[in-house]
């Protein structure tokens, strides 16, 4: 069955605070001039046909309003 | 009126819903995910709070899709009273019985406390035409990590243009980051109705207050 994998992101202009807390810990590691950190989901799948994923995507994996999607083929 | 509760895997508050029901209506009974319907008599549900589905993907995204809750979008088509509880709230956001949606805490930490609430006044209040002359101040507790509302910027103005927001959280009671400081909204007809706090928390005075029960009463006056 084809693979693809989905990627899920908060939608620009959503504060994230998952990625904030996630740049706010990096100069404590040493980690220096990293910013606009966005924390997203990620989901890999099988599908018999991907012509369906995106609907899939609209009515489960990503909640529109607030979530941005991208599908992969791979 | 006799009230029915959801019951999904992963739902904790089904009990104190029941009670709280009990307390306000005539009876009360729990339906479980798995039935179609709702069982014959029940006027209105209450979608409680809790973990369905271990909230997995996101929270309330799984248990929209249970037989339960196409039994519960057409008690709200029918006009039905519907009231959403934190999960509840997010499942009903999910299955798009209600605007919105509900992000992580803006601080990344569960909260839970009490907070004060007010009534919102608004054109369409049939769910709290009793408050009407001036906004009620509740007391109610709430308890969650993902309580965030969120709408854009358009559709805010639209819902509170037509009085579809419910509950704002008092000053300095905010504590998850909410635009516009929205703890619930109803849908445009009034009969659906979703917030974070938990008024079945709040119904006895052994715990402190007993604002809650003005939550589902008024709910109760919509049905009647």
């Amino acid at each position: 069955m084809p693979k693809a994998r989905v990627l899920i992101r908060p939608k620009e202009g959503i504060l994230d605070p998952q990625g904030k807390a996630v740049e706010r810990a990096l100069p404590a590691l040493g980690f220096e001039g990293v910013g606009h950190v966005r924390v997203g989901r990620m989901v890999e799948l099988e599908a018999e046909d991907p012509e369906r994923l995106g609907e899939l995507c609209e009515k489960l994996l990503a909640n529109p309003l607030i979530e941005d999607y991208e599908i992969q083929p791979l | 009126m006799i009230w029915g509760v959801l019951q999904f895997p992963g739902s904790c508050d089904e009990r104190d819903a029941l009670n709280a029901c009990e307390v306000v209506g005539d009876e009360a009974r729990l339906i479980w995910h798995e039935d179609r319907t709702l069982g014959g008599g029940v006027d209105g549900v209450v979608v409680p709070g809790g973990f369905s589905y271990g909230d997995y993907l996101r929270a309330g995204a799984i248990a929209r899709f249970s037989p339960a809750m196409e039994a519960v979008a057409k008690l709200a088509a029918a006009g039905g009273p519907v009231l959403g509880i934190c999960n509840g709230f997010q499942v009903l956001c999910e299955a798009g019985l209600l605007p919105g949606a509900l992000l992580r805490n803006q601080e990344l930490r569960f909260v839970c406390k009490q907070a004060d609430l007010l009534q919102v006044d608004g054109p369409k209040t049939p769910d709290i035409e009793h408050f009407s002359a001036h906004q009620h101040r509740l007391s109610i507790p709430i308890k969650h990590g993902e309580g965030r509302y969120y709408a854009p910027e358009e559709m805010l103005d639209e819902l509170e243009a037509k009085g579809q927001v419910a509950y704002r959280y008092a000053d300095g009671h905010n504590v998850n980051g909410s635009v516009r400081d929205i703890a619930g909204v109803r849908n445009e007809r009034g009969n659906v109705v979703g917030l974070m706090p938990h008024p079945e928390h709040a119904v006895d005075p052994l715990t402190g207050s007993t604002d809650g029960r003005k939550v589902f009463e008024a709910l109760e006056r919509f049905a009647s």
